[in-house]
């Protein structure tokens, strides 16, 4: 094992004013085991007591090399490998991927497609949200959110399952559409899932917002401007919680977003209790994109025509969605062949990790358990 | 029969072993109160798993025995069975004396506990400095805990831990203090600090003393509920364990029977803090409405409750079990389920027999009161985030302090308020 001391070396040490009354720095190693950490991170913390003054992110013990597998697939058998990336988004990632291919072929999904990859989305963007609520309200103490979440997310999954087999790794869409036709009854159970997960909602928030406890956990807690969340690259509901109103659903509509009329919630203070706001926020405005897409989800193929061996012109391609956590952006180079040369994934969590020593810069150790939860990173989609 | 039991059981006899001075009876009740004590902490340790579970929609333990009833039994039987480690580098003398020292001290505090006028090992007329004293000695264990094991995570849990105890007994000591004032509102003028003295005092006053002053007194019990809490590291207050941040805290680790006297110490002092508030502001032993429901039929309905209570339990047991599936696979939880009310309703039998009702009665309504508080801190873990460090160490000295020592000069001056107004008046007049 290495010294965790020399990890923090680059750490600018305060040695000089330094007298024989001050404490001395306690280094800690939290994690990759530790039940706050969500999944392999691990933190080298350096402290003063309780006070942080600076800390270390290492990552990489969730790396699977999944942009290296891209490049000795076929453009087809590469896309179930992207929903094991956000395995809480997988829908997302899938989304992402393909509508990045979709460009590179110069295709484009029929419109029943594009409802059916919004809807399916937008589900899971409440999925994605859920499991953040719940987890995140448990590293704070709060446990009771955690179960209730996870009792409103199953309908969610049961949907899912129901749809393409699989509950988390859904590999829902294809190359140029979707694969399955909705089953029978399906805008019914989406419909009943709205009616029952509204009140859920409520409800957390009856448990949390106005919870003094909560409050005082979360305000001023990892505050982050506007400003720094630009020059880091944060994005997503951190971003917009620092009153950043810039959401690709609307900015660059992809899918089927332009069609919906549905608001960007933003914060003013880019604190974690604004950025929880914001979340809640979110997950109504995805209940009413989904109702709006329900509504009015046309007839008509679900597959574009896409030959079987896909052999894109040669070049380049960015495309980037709005998955739950933030831009989630897939750069593709093409050689002219059925494999990707290159494929670079932009992961929102990976991106959004950056801020986290200049968010828990001089606050304490418990905020550290609050920033990362309120980051809502997932190792999968950090180490890929 | 022996003379000192015969001495014992008369009539006549009012007062608790320890005045008595009767080691024998002394000893008797040294092992029915620790045996009782241990037997709620296997209680506590289900029902908290279950009424927890329950409010939040999933069902706990129901694997083991019959709804998960034997699922302290397993428990223990596997914590005994695990290997002791003690991790290199410890401390290892201080390690593994760390544990005993929070037994010990969550133990000794039920010397002086009474659970009837009677029904004490003993009544010092220091009790409940006693209790304080010696239950504020649990934090040297942590402390101990913390040090010796030679790693950070604990080391901070135990200096959150002491700090907190440290801080928050200042208040509790406060609405502490603000109760024993109220016990010297008799004619004679004299307080005490016994623990029976101080529910006798309720009683002569015709009032629980969380009524006493309104609000006054109910401050000063508020006061001490939260500190309690914050006392027993039970949540919202659980920052030494906090397990999203410090893993387990200050018993990281410790694991097997050593890591199980640590939980039994901590559910000890929960029990014994909640005695401690009851005995102070929920008058004790005492039915409701000692002194306005008087008479023989009162006594009876009153007396009743016991049976009533453990019927009620055997019904809930008996409905549980009509509720089980009928397949056959389950027909032995179903067997053992119903045995379960059986027990109950033998108990409840029992408590019909007119000595034993008219005995059980101060037990009972201690044992009733001590369960209301456990519900509430199992709520409070149910639904209440954690503070911050430094958010509850604002709580303890800048809000309960002050208002503990508000409380404290109020009571003061409504205690003396004849005086006062007689002072002024002759003041006035000279």
């Amino acid at each position: 094992m290495t010294d965790p001391n020399s990890s923090v070396s680059h750490l600018e040490l305060e040695e000089s004013k330094k007298t024989f009354l001050d404490a001395n720095e306690l280094v800690i190693n939290m994690g990759p085991q530790h039940p706050a950490t969500h999944g392999v991170l691990r933190v080298i913390l350096r402290l003063d007591g309780e006070k942080v003054m600076g800390l270390e992110c290492v990552i990489g013990y969730l790396h699977r090399g999944v942009e290296k597998i891209a490049e000795h697939r076929t453009y087809t058998m590469f896309n179930p490998y992207v929903d094991r990336m956000d395995y809480v988004a997988a829908v997302s990632n899938g989304l992402g991927y393909c509508e990045a291919v979709e460009k590179l072929l110069n295709i484009e999904a029929p419109p029943r497609a594009n409802y059916i990859r919004v809807i399916l989305t937008e589900l899971n963007r409440l999925a994605s949200h859920q499991l953040w609520l719940g987890t995140h309200a448990l590293d704070i103490g709060a446990m009771t959110p955690l179960f209730y979440t996870f009792r409103d997310r199953e309908e969610i999954l049961k949907i899912f399952e129901k749809y393409c087999g699989a509950r988390l790794t859904t590999h829902a869409f294809r190359i140029g559409g979707c694969q399955y036709e909705t089953y029978e009854g399906f805008e019914k159970d989406v419909k009943k899932f709205l009616t029952f997960v509204a009140p859920k909602i409520d409800e957390y928030e009856e448990l949390l917002t106005t919870n003094r406890i909560w409050v005082e956990r979360t305000k001023k807690v990892g505050t982050i401007s506007a400003k720094d969340c630009i020059a880091l690259g944060v994005t997503g509901p951190v971003l917009r919680a620092s009153g950043v109103k810039w959401d690709l659903r609307k900015a660059q509509p992809y899918a089927a977003y332009k069609q919906f009329d549905f608001e960007i919630p933003t914060g003013q203070n880019g604190d974690t209790y604004d950025r929880y706001l914001v979340r809640m926020a979110e997950m109504r405005q995805s209940l009413r994109i989904i109702q709006q897409a329900v509504d009015a989800i046309p007839e008509g193929p679900i597959m574009a025509k896409v030959s079987k061996v896909m052999k894109p012109p040669v070049g380049e391609i960015y495309h980037s969605i709005e998955a739950p956590k933030g831009e989630l952006g897939y750069f593709i180079v093409s050689d002219g062949s059925t494999q990707p040369y290159r494929i670079r994934v932009r992961p929102p969590s990976f991106v959004n990790l950056q801020a986290l020593d200049l968010m828990c810069r001089g606050q304490l150790v418990a905020d550290v358990i609050a920033v990362i939860g309120t980051l809502d990173i997932v190792l999968g989609e950090v180490d890929r | 029969m022996p003379g000192f039991i015969t001495n014992y059981l008369d009539k006549n006899v009012h007062v608790t072993p320890g005045q008595y001075g009767s080691p024998f009876w002394a000893l008797v009740y040294i092992l029915l109160v620790f045996g009782g004590v241990s037997l709620a902490v296997v209680c506590m340790n289900w029902l908290e798993r279950k009424i927890l579970a329950h409010m939040q929609v999933r069902l706990g333990p129901m694997r083991v025995g019959p709804h998960g009833l034997l699922q302290p039994i397993a428990d223990a039987i596997k914590l005994i069975l695990k290997e002791d480690i003690v991790p290199e580098g410890a401390d290892s003398f201080v390690f593994l004396l760390a544990p005993l020292i929070i037994l010990v001290a969550g133990f000794s505090v039920y010397c002086v506990i009474p659970f009837g006028p009677t029904h004490a090992i003993t009544d010092m007329n220091i009790g409940i400095l006693f209790m304080l004293g010696v239950s504020s000695l649990g934090v040297l264990g942590i402390v101990m805990a913390g040090w010796a094991s030679n790693s950070h995570y604990p080391l901070i849990g135990a200096l959150r831990s002491s700090a907190q105890m440290v801080s928050y007994e200042v208040a509790m000591g406060l609405a502490v203090i603000s109760a024993v004032l109220m016990t010297s509102l008799n004619p004679a003028g004299t307080g005490t600090l016994s623990m029976i003295g101080i529910v006798q005092a309720q009683y002569a006053q015709h009032t629980w003393f969380i009524f006493k002053f309104f609000p006054l007194g109910f401050i000063a019990f508020f006061i001490f509920a939260v500190a309690m809490v914050a006392e027993t590291n039970r949540a919202p207050f659980d920052l030494p364990e906090a397990e999203s941040e410090l893993t387990a805290g200050f018993h990281t680790e410790y694991s097997g029977l050593r890591w199980s006297l640590f939980m039994l110490g901590e559910y000890a002092a929960m029990i014994s803090v909640s005695s401690i508030a009851i005995t102070l502001w929920l008058g004790g032993w005492m039915r409701p409405f000692p002194n306005l429901l008087q008479g023989p039929t009162w006594d009876l309905a009153f007396s009743l409750f016991p049976a009533l209570t453990f019927f009620g339990l055997a019904a809930m047991t008996f409905y549980s079990t009509m509720r089980m599936p009928k397949h056959p696979y389950f027909r032995i939880q179903t067997i053992g389920l119903g045995a379960f009310g059986g027990v109950f309703v033998l108990i409840a039998l029992i408590l019909l027999i007119p000595r034993v009702r008219d005995g059980v009665q101060d037990v009972y309504w201690f044992v009733a009161k001590i369960a209301v508080f456990l519900y509430l801190y199992i709520w409070y873990r149910g639904t209440f985030p954690r503070y911050r460090f430094d958010q509850l160490m604002r709580v303890g000295w800048k809000v309960l302090l002050p208002l503990g020592i508000g409380v404290l000069m109020a009571t003061g001056i409504m205690g003396l308020r004849t005086e006062i107004w007689d002072f002024v008046h002759r003041l006035v007049h000279i």
